[in-house]
């Protein structure tokens, strides 16, 4: 076989297309090969210009799957691109995008797909440019293997580290170096040597299970998919050889998770649960549990359109029936019984930062973990991972394309597990709450609770139960203002009126609270949040109790708000906006702290030297400037009895 | 011409053999991942819409939905844009797919098309284009709110859809912007948005024209007789062959009605689809085609090539 041209990067030239040779004459040996075929995603990467474009594009010329009518495109886009080109780039086979092709420079993930005898390739293309790095996260995500290029002449480069140490993070276990431009360095096995070693050193605690190194030229035709005598010295496969033959990874086969995506109401009304088994296999009657409830059944039939399975197995879309009625909803995640899943609200995590706007500690954002949303913070910036040195450092911020270590709060506890045993339940993406832009990929590394094991009891009488016995509804009334606005005082005159009906109440203030359950904190942002948590935590089980709960604090901030919404859960949450202006708290001044505010002894005060953010859309506004005590209350028996 | 008719009639439903070979395990991996998609889709979704082009893909896409919401059927209704241009033979067969279905079906033409008479022969590809199909689609997310768009769009068609994301977010004027798509790690899709945006879903994505026709042909998929070769009425024209498919095709001067065996790889309005010379009867024979032809499959879609990175142009602009 006759070489191509080498005068010009990317080109080809005398030979003609290159040609499977093993297409089956026959449906039945089409059928056959077919049926053998294995899927694997690879993503190639490395620096600016060592080449992966073109890499791709010879890939598919040489196995023959570049079609006629592509390659006239490829020669017409050549000429007007690549004016002073007389061959055919077969970069921009790669290149689709008008900005990528006018640039010369790959800008976004591209997909394309290979089919040789034995596998069928996803073949994503990344680019090589440090600021479109986050684009490689999307596609390295979804790799079974990561393809690594350098150049020989210039060894390593940051961003040939940058991109190992991103593939290695985001859970690519197998790495092929490719040392491009052998040619250029006149196919020296001691400079292709020295590079496979150094790289070898540098990726040791990436984890990666197995590396290999193939020297190769993309535009002579080097150990593509046929071997050269040029590196006879190299005694390993083509990079077409090792596709065929490196081992994919298997999912982990235990414990079965199984997230549920849908809820399908079913033809009789019978309930069915709809998902994707994540890992392990679940089979018809297994006894399963709804981690977040506890609560357990068994599987009566695993359905699908093509007729009902005895067992699904990992990567099986399908519906569940269960033997009796529990409650499961879009976000639960079913495991078997008897190896339930771990649940946490807080948890150490590598983010992967993907936008330009910085991410910092204390900052919410939501997050989604298999179909589980929540809100979630960034509690602490423990350190940033040097790309090139791989040492941690000091830093403040997530700023696009940095690999940090942080540790995340979510305002509801979540499923989750390790990244490296239960992939599914180890990744999340956080979401900004304002854009909605996905911000950030990151990866559990380890919960931060030590109550790990504590799986939750269903138990046999729950709420309903305690609230027909009570006669209604347990509610968490949530009063929100200024010092001075008159929330404690409208909480009491609602307790008096609630109680007096024959209602089972309790009113959380900052006597019973602070003196208390709180009175280890003090008053950092930190503590305040921490406050806010427990006062909506105590609220929530007195709700489960079935009582009506009112809190009076000042609780100045949205986000604190929100957070005590969420947890308390949004249908049984009612805000109240005391209103009452600062000009008539102050006048008011009952305890005295605004004078003391005023004279510099109270940092912090709300309304004087730290903002009041006033709720956008709360249930009820108390306006006791204006309106009566009574006619308040009366408002707001009305509200708690409609509800 | 009579033998035509009916053979059509009866050949409108490809029915195949019955036994079938073992599915391979790929293409139920992306079975799987489609189905996964479309749940996920729905279920982030305020008002979902599937659209329909009643062409190879679509019959894909919903037989995938079917899939993903069975026994219930799927919770979304199919919407037709309808150029007043496509074959007669993909009107009776979206019929014939949305009854069956037993969801609802939209159709929508835009009326400055209708009142313009908007065509192909006098306005030529990119206007006809532009004016029934993206800017009549546009009027059909806004008339109706969807915010959640599913499209058989895969990304080995063409080398801009190569690019795109599984959830593509529109701005509220339905442009695609390359430069700012949003990351997708692990699957983990999410469709918050900003008022007035929304997201196209591509459920295939992955999915090669092999792919759909081997799944076509293990899951005895019912397609339009377009894919199969078939003696048709037809001109030459420029290298192109065009179907005669109804008494509005014009002839240029000179120009002759020939009749060919040709098929269709690619479906869109009939002036602007070129066939191919083709004996490929049923899928076996499309499949056992498709591994040795040398063009690619959109090849005969005239609106491709009315300009270089047509397709991108026409995707930033809103069309799928």
């Amino acid at each position: 076989m006759t070489h191509p041209s080498r005068n010009q990067a990317g080109a080809v030239n005398t030979r003609t297309r290159g040609d499977s040779t093993d297409r089956p004459g026959t449906m039945e040996g089409f059928l056959e090969r077919q049926f053998l075929q294995e899927q694997l995603c690879l993503i190639i990467c490395g620096h600016s210009g060592v080449g992966k474009s073109t890499l791709i594009g010879r890939l598919f010329w040489e196995s023959g799957q570049i079609d006629d009518d592509q390659m006239a495109a490829l020669h017409a886009a050549t000429k007007k691109y690549r004016h002073q080109a007389q061959k055919p780039d077969l970069a921009l086979y790669l290149d689709g995008l008008v900005d990528e092709r006018e640039q010369g420079t790959t800008i976004d993930i591209t997909y394309k797909f290979l089919s040789t005898h034995k596998r069928r390739l996803m073949v994503i293309d990344a680019p090589g440019q440090e600021q479109y790095t986050r684009n490689m996260v999307t596609g390295a995500s979804m790799a079974d293997l990561a393809i690594l290029l350098v150049d020989a002449q210039a060894g390593l480069l940051p961003q040939t580290q940058r991109h190992a140490l991103l593939c290695s993070t985001m859970g690519i276990r197998h790495l092929a170096l490719l040392v491009n431009k052998m040619d250029l360095i006149a196919f020296d096995a001691q400079i292709f040597h020295h590079i496979k070693s150094t790289f070898e050193t540098f990726a040791a605690p990436l984890g990666f299970e197995s590396i290999i190194a193939v020297p190769i030229s993309t535009t002579n035709g080097v150990n593509i998919t046929e071997r050269s005598p040029l590196t006879s010295w190299y005694p390993g496969p083509t990079l077409m050889g090792y596709l065929e033959t490196v081992e994919i990874k298997q999912r982990p086969s235990h414990p079965m998770v199984f997230p549920v995506q849908w809820v399908n109401s079913g033809h009789q009304g019978e309930k069915g649960y709809s998902g994707t088994v994540a890992q392990g296999t679940l089979t018809t009657g297994d006894e399963i549990r709804v981690t977040a409830s506890g609560q357990t059944a068994s599987v009566a039939a695993i359905i699908t359109m093509d007729g009902t399975l005895a067992s699904a197995r990992a990567g099986d879309a399908i519906t569940l029936h269960l033997d009796r009625e529990i409650e499961v909803s879009r976000g639960d995640v079913i495991s078997l019984s008897q190896s339930p899943l771990e649940m946490t609200d807080q948890f150490e995590a590598t983010l992967l930062w993907m936008h330009q706007d910085e991410g910092m500690a204390g900052r919410g954002y939501d997050l989604k973990l298999a179909n589980q949303w929540s809100s979630a913070a960034i509690t602490n910036i423990k350190y940033r991972i040097n790309v090139t040195t791989l040492a941690h450092e000091a830093s403040k911020k997530l700023q696009l394309n940095d690999i940090s270590v942080c540790n995340i709060a979510t305002t509801k506890p979540i499923v989750f597990g390790r990244f490296d045993t239960v992939p599914v339940l180890g990744r999340f993406i956080l979401v900004d709450r304002l854009t909605h832009a996905t911000v950030a990929a990151g990866t559990i590394r380890h919960s931060l609770r030590r109550a790990q094991n504590v799986h939750k009891q269903a138990l046999s009488i729950a709420r309903p139960d305690r609230e027909r016995l009570n006669g209604h509804r347990g509610r968490v009334i949530w009063f929100t203002g200024l010092s001075g606005s008159g929330k404690s005082t409208v909480a009491n005159a609602l307790e008096v009126e609630l109680h007096g009906r024959g209602m089972r109440t309790y009113l959380l203030d900052g006597d019973n609270v602070r003196q208390g359950l709180n009175k280890d904190l003090g008053f950092t942002e930190a503590d305040r949040v921490e406050n806010i948590r427990r006062i909506a935590e105590v609220a929530k089980l007195m709700m489960d109790a079935g009582l009506i709960v009112m809190t009076a604090f000042i609780s100045p901030f949205k986000r604190d708000r929100e957070m005590a919404k969420e947890l308390v859960g949004p249908d049984n949450f009612i805000e109240v906006y005391v209103s009452t202006s600062l000009e008539i708290c102050e006048q008011r001044d009952v305890k005295g702290l605004y004078k003391l505010a005023r004279a510099g002894k109270i940092p912090n005060m709300t309304g004087i030297n730290s903002p009041y953010e006033a709720p956008d859309a709360p249930t009820y506004v108390a306006d006791s400037g204006g309106a009566s005590v009574d006619s308040i209350v009366q408002d707001l028996v009305n509200l708690v009895s409609r509800e | 011409m009579n033998s035509h008719a009916n053979h059509h009639k009866h050949d409108l439903m490809h029915s195949s053999p019955r036994c079938r070979p073992k599915i391979p395990s790929y293409l139920k991996q992306l079975e799987a991942e489609s189905i996964s998609i479309f749940r996920e889709a729905v279920a982030e979704a305020d008002k979902p819409v599937m659209l329909c082009s009643a062409g190879k893909d679509s019959s894909v896409l919903l037989h995938l939905a079917r899939k993903a919401f069975f026994p219930d059927l799927p919770p979304l209704p199919l919407l037709h844009i309808d150029t007043r241009w496509d074959f007669r033979e993909i009107y009776l067969f979206r019929d014939v797919l949305a009854q069956s279905s037993g969801m609802e079906l939209l159709i929508h033409t835009n009326p400055e098309a209708v009142a313009n008479d908007i065509n192909p022969f006098d306005h030529g590809s990119a206007l006809h284009t532009d004016i029934t199909k993206t800017k009549g689609l546009k009027q059909a997310l806004n008339k109706h709110h969807f915010d959640v768009i599913f499209g058989g769009a895969r990304r080995d068609e063409e080398t801009s859809r190569s690019k795109e994301r599984i959830f593509s977010l529109r701005s509220r004027t339905h442009r695609w912007d390359p430069q700012q798509q949003r990351p997708e790690p692990w699957n983990l899709f999410h469709a918050r948005k900003q008022p007035g945006e929304s997201f196209r879903i591509f459920p295939l994505s992955n999915w090669t024209e092999l792919d759909i026709w081997q799944y076509i042909y293990h899951e005895e998929i019912p397609v339009v007789s377009l894919y199969f070769a078939e003696r048709r009425r037809v001109v030459v024209r420029d290298g192109v062959i065009l179907c005669v498919n109804d008494d509005r095709f014009r002839l240029l001067p000179g120009e002759e009605m020939v009749e060919k065996n040709i098929r269709f790889r690619s479906l869109g309005c009939y002036p602007l689809t070129g066939a191919m010379e083709s004996t490929a009867a049923d899928v076996p024979g499309i499949i056992m085609e498709l591994t040795t032809i040398r063009n690619s499959e959109r090849q005969g879609r005239t609106i491709d090539s009315d300009e270089m990175a047509s397709m991108e142009k026409k995707k930033r602009k809103g069309y799928f």
